[in-house]
This record gives structure tokens, sequence and C-alpha cells, in this order.
């Protein structure tokens, strides 16, 4: 299944980075407003899945040297890890804290560690989304 | 200070990182690493000793699930104290030893994982107060023991002992889980602590008598009680430094830990006190009676391990009668049965320990383990030989080794159970010490037989497959320190009873804390009294038997072998193995089709029969919104798209009509104002639908398959009815209000979380251990998506029996 297709090669190049934007813009702001880990993750994905599709395995790889299945295995542990997180600062298990900052650009920003846990989630929901299609795509 | 949290950790931790040090320095052996572990951890178990003495007890609570009753609690008391000194104390002396045994050509990354994790489990068991948590760890130790068992997995045996442990096992620690749950039903606290506070005023209770015997199952199973004991000659077929460890001195102990327990929630019921003290005798008897016929040095010493653990087992259940009446002078008496338990539970696991190291040297040494090939090593081993004399005869109970003192402890508590007054015993009492007695000159005979058919008689080098020789020092450092110990402690007892016992008796007995006679002052010599008559016939009698051996010997031929629990065992294995494949092959017919069938068939039957049961059909539209034109024509176009699915000619036009389905409802997501839910609707739409595709390329052409009208008229009920179905409970849903409304719990959630998404917070601050688990579930499907495609098996050169 070769695709030698210049205009989708071209748009991609650009959408991509949209959609990428996009993907962290939702993740970032998915505490207060539509988003989170979850859709972030998989509109980050989906951009991944787009350029697999339109350019083959080699060259993204090429571009991209990241090993997606320790992507999802990273994830998972900074999903557990901050659940153990809790429980060192004598709470309990998965408890989450946050603190509100008056930080320069962005004025008056919610800062959390519910931060790091949905970073888990959205980095296991890229690396099991990419792990998966490519293990069956390249099983040819 | 090690705090107890930390000492069950460290050695999961340790486990994290061991295959990295196994990497990063391959010159040194991992083992020397790993040895640092549980000699910190016996070092800082040890100084809690001084206070745990005094009758200080450590508790810490880490709050894990606090809405399901699961608190990670640490517990540190008198009893645990005694098993977390002998996880870590005979684990240094293991790991010293399985540096030398073990070839540096073996996965010792693996072994000594598996090890570590077999260690901090074990400490997790002992440490824990919250029998949620102790179970989990309890299974942890069934399967890292399945691990140690199959380490040389290429042989057969191997992988039979490891399944068989492992099946027997788990089967008692579920029964043993669902015994916690009852008590959980009981007393309403999953706390051991709690339940023995608690559990007065439920003895009558219908689930009390359950819950014990499913207790004790999971101990008989895990101790090797009668009949559960056929997994441990089994399990021989570990590396011995693993047999050393958790077949002869820590996990099969776990059971009596847990006996030992629980007698302050169970004892001083008669049920307790003849389930426990029977089936210890009874092991006791059949173990040291079996171990006399084996041939194989690690067979028997493995029956002899089942036989002493009967008699600990027999001794906590004579104990228990203690609990029966508050405190009276008879009490103490029967008191005195634990503490002779402890005593000896600590002594078997000097002197076995010590015998397994030597089994291990000369098999190592000379290739064999078979006592008819064997003899005559003594001048060829001599430290060995020391070492294999000590511990035999601290065995079998003669001086001047500790298991003399213990075995008389022993007889003396055996004596006294015919002046028991309740439990109706009446005259069977007398049974208890001649089943002791008779059981003990086989214990005599078996002992005798290590020593003298193995470093006596006739030194046969032909039939051995390496010249004898001594082992290297650094083998022998582990197995002297046991045996220097044996002897140690029969000439000081007192301390062990000062420092270790005596704490762990006012665990067991809380009421009877206050007596001061509880502990008893252990003497090496008591006067002429019965036990020590009983020890002076057992070594008479014992003397004649072993000398007679042959001429007795065909009373082990008389029961045929067919009619063995291990022969029980194979058949049933055998017979659900050819049930459940028959049972398989008769629905699994390998068609999609079918599977869907029974998949909605068994939710319409399900589901929609509790429906109809509970009469749960009720509507209410009053409430319902009006509903607009645009929701009209979405669906419309759902439903256009859904049926014209059913008539489409290639894959890709159904897939593509499926995301007209999928996009439709995220359109409604829209309309009904969840931008979270279009957002990920949309998202998963795009996603699906190019994996689909991916996956297409690899299908055949889609054919029409030919099938007959009943079977077409069938699917259409099924699929029609589940989708009349499906739209019943959205409806009756709407229609009912079983519950409260649970939205004012996330009313405040931007206060209590700072997330003004209340989706958002829900996923990740008020349900988050939903979405951890589902992170984790998400995370286990893509590897296992990948190892099926990835990993396929292939066809390796491995030496593997099958």
């Amino acid at each position: 299944m070769k695709i030698n297709d210049v205009i989708l090669q071209t748009v991609t190049k650009i959408v991509v980075f949209i959609i990428l934007t996009f993907g962290i813009e939702l993740f970032l702001s998915g505490h207060n407003n539509p988003g989170g880990g979850f859709i972030g993750g998989l509109v980050l994905s989906s951009a991944l899945v787009l350029l697999y599709l339109v350019f083959d395995i080699e060259t993204v790889h090429k571009g991209i040297p990241v090993d997606f299945k320790k992507v999802a295995a990273v994830g998972v542990l900074f999903v557990i890890g901050t659940g153990l997180g809790g429980i060192l600062f004598g709470s309990s298990f998965l408890a989450q804290t946050f603190g509100i900052f008056n930080l320069p650009i962005f004025g008056e920003t919610e800062l959390g560690t519910v931060l790091l846990f949905e970073i888990g989630v959205a980095l296991t929901v890229v690396g099991t989304v990419v792990t998966i299609i490519l293990s069956i795509s390249e099983d040819v | 200070m090690l705090t107890i949290t930390m000492a069950i950790f460290i050695p999961f931790l340790a486990a994290v990182l061991i295959p990295l040090i196994y990497k990063l320095v391959p010159r040194i052996n991992i083992g020397w690493f790993v040895l640092i572990i549980p000699i910190v951890l016996f070092i800082g178990l040890l100084r809690y000793v001084p206070s745990i003495a005094e009758g200080e007890i450590y508790i810490k609570t880490i709050s894990w699930i606090p809405s399901a009753g699961i608190d990670f609690i640490t517990y540190l008391d008198g009893l645990s104290l005694i098993f977390g000194l002998l996880i870590t104390g005979v684990g240094s002396l293991v790991i010293l030893y399985s540096i030398y045994y073990l070839s540096s050509r073996e996965s010792l990354g693996h072994f000594y994982v598996y090890l570590l994790l077999f260690m901090g489990s074990m400490l997790g068991v002992v440490f824990s107060d919250n029998m949620m948590v102790l179970y989990v760890f309890w299974e942890l130790t069934s399967i890292s023991s399945f691990l140690l068992i199959a380490f040389w997995y290429h042989r057969k045996q191997s992988r039979y002992g490891a399944q068989k442990s492992l099946l027997i096992t788990v089967s008692g620690g579920f029964a043993m889980f669902v015994g916690f749950i009852m008590l959980y039903a009981m007393t309403g606290s999953f706390s051991v602590r709690d339940n023995i506070a608690l559990i007065g005023d439920f003895t009558n209770h219908p689930l009390f008598m359950p819950a014990m015997l499913l207790v004790l199952l999971g101990a008989f199973t895990k101790s090797a009680q009668f009949p559960f004991h056929i997994w441990l000659p089994d399990a021989m077929e570990a590396p011995t430094p693993v047999s050393a460890y958790l077949h002869s001195a820590t996990m099969v102990k776990a059971g009596i830990y847990i006996v030992a327990r629980f007698t302050p929630v169970f004892g001083g019921e008669a049920a307790w006190f003849y389930i426990v003290s029977t089936v210890g005798l009874f092991t006791l008897f059949w173990g040291s009676f079996n171990a006399v016929r084996q041939t194989d040095l690690k067979a028997l010493l493995a029956y002899s391990t089942i036989s002493q653990l009967g008699l600990i087992m027999s001794l906590f259940g004579l104990g228990s009668a203690a609990l029966n009446s508050g405190y009276e002078v008879d009490s103490v008496i029967y008191a005195q049965a634990t503490f002779a338990a402890l005593f000896h539970m600590i002594n078997h696991s000097t002197f076995k320990g010590a015998l397994f190291m030597v089994v291990g040297i000369v098999d190592l040494n000379v290739g064999t383990r078979d006592i008819r090939r064997l003899g005559g090593l003594m001048s060829l081993m001599p430290v060995t030989f020391t070492i294999a004399l000590i511990g035999s005869f601290s065995m079998a109970g003669l001086p001047p080794f500790n298991g003399f003192l213990s075995k008389e402890m022993f007889f003396e508590a055996m004596v006294s159970v015919r002046h028991l007054e309740f439990f109706s015993i009446g005259s069977w009492g007398t049974l208890f010490p001649v089943i002791a007695w008779i059981a003990s000159i086989f214990t005599f005979v078996y002992s005798m037989i290590i020593v003298f058919q193995t470093f006596f008689g006739e030194h046969q080098p032909d039939r051995l497959d390496r010249k004898a020789h001594e082992a290297p020092i650094g083998m022998l450092i582990a197995p002297s320190v046991l045996a220097i110990l044996v002897v140690t402690i029969f000439f000081f007892p007192n301390i062990i009873g000062k420092y270790l016992i005596s704490p762990a008796m006012t665990a067991i007995y809380p009421t009877l804390a206050s007596a001061n006679d509880l502990v008893p002052q252990i003497t090496v010599w008591h006067g002429w009294n019965t036990p020590l008559f009983m020890t002076l016939g057992v070594i008479g009698v014992g003397f004649l038997f072993y000398r007679f051996l042959r001429y007795w010997r065909s009373v082990y031929t008389v029961v045929p072998l067919r009619w063995s629990l291990d022969a029980l065992y194979n058949g049933t294995l055998k017979r659900m193995e050819s049930g459940s494949t028959k049972i398989t092959d008769f629905y699994m017919n390998g068609f999609l089709r079918d599977y869907l069938v029974y998949i909605f068939g068994f939710f319409l039957i399900s589901v929609g029969g509790s429906l109809l049961l509970l009469g749960g059909f009720s509507f209410d539209l009053s409430k319902d919104a009006p509903i607009t034109i645009n929701e009209y024509i979405l669906v419309l176009v759902m439903m256009v798209a859904a049926i014209a699915i059913i008539f489409v000619r290639t894959r890709v036009t159904a897939i593509l009509l499926n995301g007209v389905l999928g996009y439709s409802i995220a359109l409604f997501f829209v309309f009904f104002r969840a931008p979270d839910l279009a957002l990920t609707q949309i998202v998963i739409e795009t996603v699906t639908t190019a994996l689909f595709l991916l996956c297409f390329y690899f299908l055949p052409q889609w054919k029409r398959e030919k099938v007959g009208r009943p079977t077409k008229l069938i699917n259409g009920i099924i699929a029609i009815s589940s989708g009349v179905l499906v739209t019943v409970i959205a409806l009756s849903v709407q229609g009912n209000k079983f519950f409260d409304s649970i939205s004012h719990y996330f009313e405040n959630a931007g206060e209590l979380t700072g997330g003004k998404n209340i989706v958002n917070t829900i996923l990740g601050d008020f349900r988050a251990f939903d979405t951890m688990l589902e992170v984790v579930v998400l995370f286990i499907a893509g590897i296992g998506v990948f190892t099926l495609i990835k990993l396929k098996a292939k066809k390796e050169e491995r030496d593997v029996e099958d």
C-alpha cells in the first residue's frame, strides 16, 4: 500500500502541527474547559496516525524515533506514581492537590498535581493507540 | 530507623533494580548485591527486639481505599517479629549459600528477582493487619514460589511441581479469601486486631463456622497439612536454596502464622481445637511414616518437613484450649503448648535449613541424592558430615541439640491432653500422646537414615557421577551458622524464650497477658518424668526399627500406588482438563456470528429476564424535554445508516456508514451541550475508522454467506430484541428513581479540586481510581495486541522436555 500523493503530503505537513497544537491545548486546558488527558492523548495520537497513513512507517520513524510501547509504559508509571505520591506526603492513594499561582504571562493559573496524572493518561493513550496501529500495519 | 512499611517494600524495590544491576555489572555475581538486603532488614528488625520484648507494639496506618475498609496497616508485635526475623535471617543465609550453589551460567537475574519478590511478599504477609492486604501478599508468595519451583522450567518435573503447588495453595488461598470476607460480613472490619476484639459477640453467628473452616483451609494448604501435603514433595524440584528457604523455613510456615494469628479469633472453640490438633497430629504421623520409605534425600526431607509442620500445627491446636476458660491454672498448661510450638518452629528452621543445605552440597558434589548410591562420605566430606549429624540428631530430638528441648515440651503438652476436662474429650485424649510417640519413632528412624546411609557404610565411587570432595568454604558458611545455632539454642534457650517467644505469646493470648507463668523456663534437665521416658523409648524402639528396616519395609507396598492422594490429584486434573475441553469445544466453533449470538443472547436473558422478574418496566415521559426538529432529522439519518449497513456489498461502505452513526452521536452530544463527550466521540470515531481500514486490508474479500432462513430469522429476532431491550432500559432508567442523585457530591468541585470542568474533575480527582485502572487496562490491551501480533511463537532450538 504505497501512497504517493503530493497534495495530501503537503497538506498533512501543516495540518499535523495544527492538530498537535490543538491536542496540547486540549490537554492543558482540560481541568477548566473541555479537554483533558484522555481527549488530548487521543487527538495527539490521531495526528500521529495521520502521519503514518500519509507517509510510510520508516519515514515517520526517522522523524520521530520513539518506541511507543515505552511511551505507554511511562504513562502508566506516571499514573500510578502520582497515586503513590499522595501516600508519600501522608495523604491517601491518588489524592491530588493544587494551588493558584500568579504567573508572568498566563496570569492567574491553577497548577495541580492532577496535571501529572493527566500526563500519564495522555502518554498511555498515545502509546497504546500507536502501538496497536503500528503492530497491525507492520504485520504484512 | 527502619520502618515496617519500608521493610516490606525494600525487597520489591530491589527486585525492580536487580535486572538493571545484573546488566550493568556483569563481572560480579549479582547475589552479593542481593545479600545486602536481607542482612540490612535482619539487623533493622533485630533493633526492634528489646522494645518488643518490653511489650511495645508498632502500628502504622496508611489509608489506601478507606471507603472499602482497606487500609495498608503494618503491625509489628512479638509474633510477626519472630517470622520477620526468620524470613530475613534464613533469607540472608540462603542467598549466601545460593551464590555458591548456582553456577553463573544460570539466569541469576530471574532467580534473585523471584527470591526478592518472595521475601517482600512474605514480610507483607506477617506484617499486615488488614486481611485484604494480607491476602494479596499471601497469593504473591504462592506466585513467587511457583516461579522459583519452575526455575529449571526445561525439566518436566519442575513444571509439574510448580503447577501442583500453585493449584493447591491458590485454591486454599481463595478459600481463605472467602473466609476473610465472611469475617468482614460479621464484624464489619478487615483488621485482624478489630476482629480479635469484636469476634466475641459473633460466635453463634451462622457465618462463624464457615469462616473458621475456610481460613483453616487456606492455612492447611499452605502449610502442607494432610491431605494437601502432596504438593510439597513435588516442589523439591526447585533449586535447593529455594527448598531450604521457601519449602522448609518460611513459606510453608505462613499457614502456621495464620493459625497462630487467628487463634485469638477462633481459638477456644471446640471445632478449632479438634481440627487443628488432629489434622496436625495425623500429618505428623503420615509425614514421618512416609519419609522413611523415600530413597531421594530431598524427598525424605520434604516428608520430614510435612511431619514437623504437623507437629507445630498440633501444638497450636492444643494451645488454643487455653482460651476456652479465661485465666486459670489449667489455661497456662495449655498455653505452654503454644510456647512449645513457637520454640519448635524456630528450631525447625535452624536444623532443617542446615539439612537442606547439606543435601544440596552432597547433590552438587557427587551428582546424586539417592541414598542407595551414597555412603561412606564421612571421611571425604567431614564438615558437611558434622553439620548433617547436628541437624539430624536435633531433628530426632537428641541432646545436646535444640530439637531435644522442643521435643520434650511437645511430649509434655501431648501428655497433658489426658487431663483435659472440656471439649468432651474423654478417653480419646490418651490417643494424642500415643500417636505423637509413634510418629517420633519414625522421625528418629529417618533422621538416622540421613546420617548413616549418606555418610557411613561403604563408599561406592563407581556409582557416583563425580568424585566426592569437600565443598568450598563459602558454601559451608551458611549451614555452619545454622548448625552452631542449633547447639547454642540448646545451651541458652531462655534468651529466645524471653526476648522472642514471650512477646509472641502475649500476641496470641491477649486475655492471658497478665499471667506471669505464661512463659515457662526452659530447662535441659527436668527430672525423670514422662516426656523423658518417652524420649528414651523413642531412641530404643527407633534404633530397633532402623536396625531391622529391611524386614518391615514391605509394609509400604501393602497399599497399591494408584490409591494414593497423588493419583487422585492427577486423575482429577486430567478429568477436569478433558471435561473442560469438551465443554469448550462444544460452543467454541470458530464462527464470530455464533459468538455474537451467545453474547447478545446472554444479555437478553440476564438483563431482560431480571427486568421482567423484578418488574423494572416503568416509563415516565412526563419530565422529558420536547423533541426538536433537528433531533428528528438526526435520528432519521442514523436509522437509515444503520439499516443500510445490512445491505451494502463492500466493507469500506459498511465502515463509512458506521462512521456516520458515530459522528451523528457526536452531534447529539453537541446538541445536548456535552463538549467533552462530543470531542471524545469524534476523535475515537476517527481513530477507529483508521484502525478498521487497516484491519480490512488483511481480510479476504467480503462474500455473501449462505445461511438458512431459520438462522437468519433467529439472528434477526436477537438483533431486534437487543435493540428494544436497550431502549427499554434507557426509558426505565429515566422512569425510576431507586437511588438518590449523586450530583451534589460534585457541586463544589471547583473549590475541592481547583478545576471548573466537572467531567474532568470526576475523571482526574473524584474517580481517579477508576481512571487509573482504565489506563492500566488500556495499556494491557495494547501490550496484548503487540504480543499477539509481533511475538509469534518461534520454533526455537531449546531442550524443553514435554
